[in-house]
Order: structure tokens, then C-alpha cells, then sequence
């Protein structure tokens, strides 16, 4: 049965361009409205904490960015690890366009949480385990980005790219389980598989919505950038000029 | 409920600055960086087409 799906056909560039066309605006109108409920929720219909007063809406945006700037990095190293093993271009296109992004949602939780600490802890920042290995995950990201882009031969550079992605994967673990292996000013796990939340299930509601709604701005920012990424790539090939060709459409 | 009114929501309980310089902040980059993308999508397309364009006709 799984045979007869064909995964391999959107491996290449020009199915992929295609496919991630048709998908993209559903994404963004996804992203959206799962943001727009979650805020409203957020916002509107979650009380007041008891001890952080309003500051604690914050948590909207940090925890989740929180945990896609983790996500994503896995999901980056995994297709750039694809990408160089099994040669897949494809797959090293996908680690690319992951990257920035994954950088920007490491950015917005170290800002976030800055912003939530200040209030709360009477501190932006301090060097504990978790605020850490947080920022050296941002330094991996730009490392990265930067390392990709000073490789000329685009081949080369998915490759040394995939290396640095791969080590740096070992900081993820430690970055999750931080507030577990040291005593950290950052607080615990809130939220975990194997416990009932501690926070009230409004607030929980628009947290996830708030996580959903990355999810799917992921997905949409990383077809697109991947999309630019093809063109750049393969702006030589006939599917291209194809593209281009078309008098009857727009070009996307 | 929680705002009785306008001036009460953005005082965000005198958090106001905190809350809303996250979300600003979270809000511009999450606008500009699909704008960016797109951007960098139709140049390449222009380059792609402007290399067509300068091959000699046959």
C-alpha cells in the first residue's frame, strides 16, 4: 500500500515549487486564524494570574516560541542531515529555509522572556543553564546561516552546513532538560506528557492555539523561502524556463 | 471579561510595556520576514528571467 503513495515525486525541485504554491496560502490563513483565536482567548477569556498579575500573557508567545526555536532546529538538522547522506537536494533546501526562521523564534523567546523576567524576577537576564543554552542555540543558528552562505559551491556548503547542524543538535537535550539537571532561576516544565498542567485550562488553551498557529507559519515561511531557494538553485533548468514561460498565469 | 475598557487593556495591569514590547516585537518579525521571503522569490525569478532574456535568439 505505502508503495503506491509517491513520496519521492515531491523530492523534486519542480513538483515541490508547485505543490508548495498551492499550499502556501491555506498556511498563512491557518497561521492566522489560529492566532487570532488564541490571542482573543488569550486575551480576553484567561483570567488574571493570581501572583504575576498580567505579565504572565506573555507566556503566549515565549513558551511556544520556546519550543518551536527546538523544534525547528531538530527538524533543520534532520533534513540537512538527509540532505547530505542521502544526497537529496531537496532535503538541504528544506534545512536552509528552516534556519532563519528557527533563529527568529529563538530571538523572540529569549526577548519575550526578558521582557517577562524583568517584571517578574526583577532581572532580564542571568546566566543560568536554561537562559543559556538558549542563546548558544541562537549562536548555532547564525553560525549556521553564516557558514552556509561564505561556501560558494552550494553542494559544499549544504554539506559543511548539515556537519555544524548535526553537532549542535547535542545542545537541544540540554536546553529541554536544563531546569531538571541544574538549579535554574528559570522555572520548570509547566506543561509535560506525563503530569495534569498546572495552569488553568483557558490559559493552556491559548497556549497550544499560540503553538498550533507557529506551526503552521513554519510550514508557510519555510515553503516559501524554500521556493525562492529552488529558483536560485535551479534557474538554469527547463522547468524553470517553463515557469517563466507561461503567458496565461502569474507568475507565483 | 477582564478590561472594563480601552486604557485598562493596554495598561496591561501597569505591565503594559512589557506585554506589548513582546507581542510588537514578536508581530514585526513574524510580518517581515515572509514579506523578506517573498521578496528574495521574485528576484530570483527576475534573475532567472533576465538570463533568458540575454541569450542570443536563434
Amino acid at each position: 500500500m505505502a508503495s503506491r503513495i509517491p513520496w519521492f515525486t515531491f523530492a523534486a525541485p519542480s513538483r515541490f515549487y508547485g505543490l508548495a504554491a498551492a499550499l502556501e496560502p491555506w498556511l498563512w490563513f491557518t497561521a492566522a486564524a489560529l492566532a487570532a483565536v488564541g490571542l482573543y482567548i488569550g486575551f480576553f477569556i484567561a483570567p488574571t494570574d493570581a501572583t504575576q498579575g498580567e505579565a504572565y500573557r506573555i507566556i503566549f508567545i515565549h513558551v511556544p516560541a520556546a519550543w518551536m526555536s527546538m523544534l525547528v532546529y531538530l527538524v533543520m538538522a534532520g533534513w540537512a542531515a538527509i540532505g547530505w547522506l542521502l544526497n537529496a537536494r531537496m532535503a538541504s533546501i528544506f534545512a536552509r529555509a528552516l534556519a532563519p526562521t528557527g533563529a527568529i523564534f529563538t530571538f523572540i523567546a529569549l526577548w519575550t522572556g526578558a521582557l517577562w523576567g524583568r517584571p517578574t524576577w526583577g532581572t532580564w537576564w542571568v546566566w543560568d543553564a536554561r537562559l543559556t543554552s538558549e542563546l548558544i542555540l541562537l549562536f548555532l543558528y547564525l553560525g549556521y546561516i553564516a557558514l552556509v552562505a561564505s561556501i560558494d559551491d552550494v553542494r559544499r556548503g549544504d554539506k559543511a552546513g548539515a556537519l555544524l547542524a548535526i553537532v549542535g543538535a547535542v545542545n537541544i537535550p540540554i536546553i529541554y532538560f536544563s531546569v531538571r539537571w541544574w538549579n535554574t532561576l528559570h522555572q520548570g516544565a509547566t506543561i509535560s506528557l506525563t503530569t495534569a498542567p498546572k495552569m488553568a485550562s483557558t490559559m493552556l488553551t491559548a497556549m497550544l492555539l499560540m503553538t498550533f498557529a507557529f506551526w503552521a507559519y513554519t510550514f508557510a515561511i519555510a515553503f516559501s523561502r524554500a521556493r525562492a531557494e529552488v529558483i536560485e538553485r535551479e534557474s538554469a533548468t527547463e522547468w524553470v524556463r517553463g515557469l517563466l514561460a507561461r503567458p496565461d498565469r502569474k507568475t507565483p | 471579561m477582564n478590561w472594563n475598557n480601552a486604557s485598562e487593556f493596554f495598561a496591561m495591569g501597569g505591565y503594559g510595556l512589557y506585554v506589548w514590547g513582546s507581542y510588537a516585537v514578536t508581530a514585526a518579525l513574524l510580518v517581515i520576514e515572509p514579506l523578506l521571503a517573498a521578496q528574495r522569490r521574485r528576484k530570483a525569478l527576475e534573475h532567472a528571467r533576465d538570463a533568458i532574456d540575454r541569450e542570443p535568439s536563434q
